[in-house]
């Protein structure tokens, strides 16, 4: 009979110790996400991509779910990662970072693997995450034993199928399945959903949840490098300003990603076992010490939401106020002041 | 082809064999016998979802791994889709899997089961066979397993619980041997298989060693040693080669799964010729075909009509992907007539029938003196075939050789209230 360890079901494998840097200097040169893709002029998932794998570094598999991050990032024979790199279907970030950190515990753990900590990363975009895939990602956050990254690079909309809404795309962007017309000016009536929010408070076990903006490329990769320092299955929420779908000219894609925290559309935070901290402008905003800008510089620089009134606007900024009086972290955090 | 090896010349060997090598006889079904296997083939990776009557398999398991019996990961995930997307992701990194589902289950796991035969990767699959929704039921139908039969997908059906365990055991070595790499899908009769027990010889962990050799997914492997881009994009400009490559390895199952029995059969003394069991067949006169635990009442009514001077075989399809086309036309083509007993529909199909039957059309019609097929369809959601309807339809079968009033452009319910 084979040697058993009785006590292995449910070992936490170790994490590699990855410090923040401090400061873009400190930055390493090395790139594991190269030339080769052929991403959209101004995308800003792809330096997201860049940043990701730039924090986590060589000792990493990266699992990518259907969507424009794998479309257009990964051509046969001229793929731009330089770590291993898997595709997984649509809905299935969860699954593919689960299964293939399973893997790694179990080969480790029988002696059929050399042990070492590896690094798993899954990336999904906001239609791949957080509707067909949500459920996947909110199982793989149960499993605290195993070590991986859930990365939702969110351009709110599925963008590599020519710009349709997703249950991230913001309330009445213009999206090929909800174009404003003479009857309805307004097709896309939900409101974003609060994902990382919603994830954090649902999942007591997950230790850490954030949210980032590639303007803010620093905070982006430590938080990338704190989620996997940390271990245990994490989530990280990005928001990628994208010129296709919101339509604006790719020069803007930081300035936009910047709008939006400064609006409070975007709140840069993070939940470390159970602990809020915010971050950059968004801290400044929580803390009263500057006042949001109003939704109506951010949305009038984008074509998606050109057929606004000011009616739609005073609805969305209305909206935008309540969540950080009222909900933005649902039942665990108070929002406001502090 | 190596000469199909019989299950009775082999039969001194099993007494030989055995005994000495530490093979235990329990009292056990289906499920608990493949549970059995994937304990033994050591597996690394296993994922759960609930949905009768497959899951019986996994409640063995997983009360092992919590006895301390069995060392593996094991997932309990959140819907099929997800179990299935597990173990294949667990596969690319070079763990062994084991994976199950029945019915509807299967079919939430549809996209899954495509990317796993797409991607190569040999995931080893229990199918508890149950009829698809709607209107429920629990019982046998072998439509959930055959939708994936033109995917890559290996399919195997068994008959008996010794059975299951054996070739979940010749499932693992042929799907990992490098020259095929594809997954491999058990089909177990709900009920009659997966919760009937009886006496299963569960072999040694030594002879289970000796037989199946470790996965190693090679130059394949995910790992940041090996940093490969698995599964770009293709499009127009490579996908077809893709496909052949995955068409070749098809073809090339059936040599690696001629191998694996040939092994099995020495090592174990037990296995049986692959690919089909003949019953009866020596001087048959007309044949009847179906899959899985038909077997039994086909092979208890083949006996009674054999006693009266009634010259009636049957073979038993066990591999339907790759499937047997040369032995089923050597199997066949002295016969009069074919009565194919279908546990499955074809609704629309070539004259209206089963898949197995169509099928088989298909593989006899390159044969200069093709026997008449007549198409059967019988024990739908689980309703139980007995030896008077297999009499029935040998019956049939015999008018059709006789040039009696038998449609073979038609296809006949067995049993059904109209």
């Amino acid at each position: 009979m084979q040697d058993i360890n009785i006590q292995a079901l449910g070992d936490y494998l170790e994490t590699q110790v990855l410090e923040p840097w401090k400061g873009i200097k400190k930055v390493a040169h090395d790139e594991y996400f190269t030339s080769g893709h052929r991403t959209c002029q101004g995308c800003e998932s792809a330096l997201v991509m860049r940043l990701m794998i730039k924090a986590a570094g060589p000792r990493t598999i990266v699992l990518g779910a259907t969507g424009c991050m794998y479309v257009a990032n990964t051509t046969y024979y001229s793929t731009p990662w330089v770590v291993p790199w898997m595709h997984t279907q649509l809905g299935s970030s969860g699954s593919a970072a689960t299964g293939t950190a399973a893997a790694l515990t179990a080969l480790m753990r029988k002696g059929k693997m050399a042990k070492e900590p590896i690094n798993v990363i899954a990336f999904c975009g906001d239609g791949g995450g957080a509707d067909m895939g949500l459920s996947a990602i909110s199982a793989a956050l149960q499993h605290t034993q195993y070590n991986l990254l859930i990365f939702l690079y969110d351009n709110e909309s599925y963008a590599n199928t020519d710009i349709q809404v997703s249950g991230l795309s913001p309330y009445g962007a213009n999206s090929t399945f909800s174009p404003p017309g003479k009857v309805h000016r307004i097709m896309h009536k939900r409101w974003k959903k609060n994902t990382a929010a919603m994830l954090a408070a649902g999942h007591p076990d997950c230790k850490y949840v954030a949210t980032v903006c590639a303007g803010n490329a620093v905070d982006t990769i430590n938080k990338v490098r704190r989620a996997l320092t940390i271990g245990g299955p994490t989530f990280i929420h990005s928001l990628d300003p994208c010129p296709k779908g919101w339509d604006y000219d790719p020069k803007y894609s930081h300035e936009l990603g910047e709008l939006a925290v400064e609006t409070g559309i975007w709140p840069l935070y993070e939940v470390e076992e159970g602990k809020l901290k915010m971050y950059g402008k968004s801290k400044h905003i929580a803390k009263r010490r500057v006042e949001r800008k109003p939704v109506r510089e951010y949305l009038l620089r984008q074509g998606r939401f050109a057929h606004f009134t000011d009616e739609d606007i005073d609805y969305f900024q209305g909206k935008i106020d309540a969540m950080w009086d009222k909900w933005l972290l649902p039942g665990v955090i108070p929002f406001t002041g502090e | 082809m190596n000469p199909p090896k019989s299950a009775t010349a082999k039969k001194v060997d099993i007494q030989a064999a055995s005994a000495p090598r530490g093979e235990s006889e329990e009292l056990i079904s289906g499920s608990e016998a493949i549970s059995h296997a994937v304990k033994l083939a050591d597996v690394d990776v296993i994922t759960a979802y609930p949905i009768r009557p497959y899951d019986t398999v996994m409640q063995y398991v997983s009360q092992m791994i919590a006895d301390g019996e069995f060392d593996c990961e094991y997932i309990v995930a959140e819907s099929e889709h997800s179990q299935f997307e597990i173990v294949k992701h667990a596969s690319a990194v070079g763990a062994r899997v084991f994976c199950g589902s029945s019915g509807v289950g299967w079919l939430y796991a549809f996209e899954a089961l495509a990317v796993t035969a797409g991607l190569r990767l040999p995931m080893v699959a229990m199918v508890g066979n149950r009829a698809l929704d709607d209107p429920g039921a629990f019982g046998v139908e072998h439509n959930d397993a055959l939708s994936v039969r033109d995917l890559g997908w290996m399919l195997a059906w068994v008959a008996t619980a010794q059975e299951a365990l054996d070739t979940a055991l010749i499932a693992y070595r042929v799907a990992e041997d490098s020259r095929v790499f594809l997954p491999c899908a058990i089909s177990c009769d709900g009920a009659f298989l997966t919760h009937s027990q009886s006496i299963v010889k569960v072999p040694s962990q030594q002879m289970v060693d000796n037989f199946l050799p470790p996965y190693d997914r090679g130059d394949k492997q995910l790992h940041p040693d090996n940093p490969i881009t698995i599964a770009p994009q293709a499009n127009e400009d490579w996908v077809m080669e893709i496909r052949r490559q995955s068409d070749m390895a098809a073809r090339r199952a059936r040599e690696v799964i001629i191998e694996a029995y040939d092994d099995f059969n020495g090592q174990f003394g037990r296995g049986g010729e692959p690919f089909i069991e003949r019953y009866m067949m020596e001087d048959a006169e007309v044949a009847l075909v179906g899959m899985g635990t038909l077997a039994m009442p086909v092979k208890v009514a083949v006996r009674k009509m054999r006693e009266e001077g009634k010259k009636v075989g049957f073979v038993r399809v066990r591999w339907f992907r790759p499937f047997p086309s040369i032995e089923l036309q050597e199997a066949l083509s002295g016969v009069h007539a074919v009565g194919v007993i279908d546990r499955d529909y074809g609704f629309g199909s070539s004259f209206h029938s089963g898949v197995l039957a169509n099928e088989l059309r298909s593989a006899l019609y390159p044969l200069a003196t093709r026997p008449k097929v007549v198409s059967f369809i019988a024990g739908l959601g689980g309703r139980e075939v007995s030896t008077d309807n297999v009499i029935d339809i040998t019956n049939s079968v015999f008018a059709a050789a006789n040039g009696g009033d038998i449609d073979d452009q038609d296809t006949y319910w067995i049993g059904v209230r109209e």
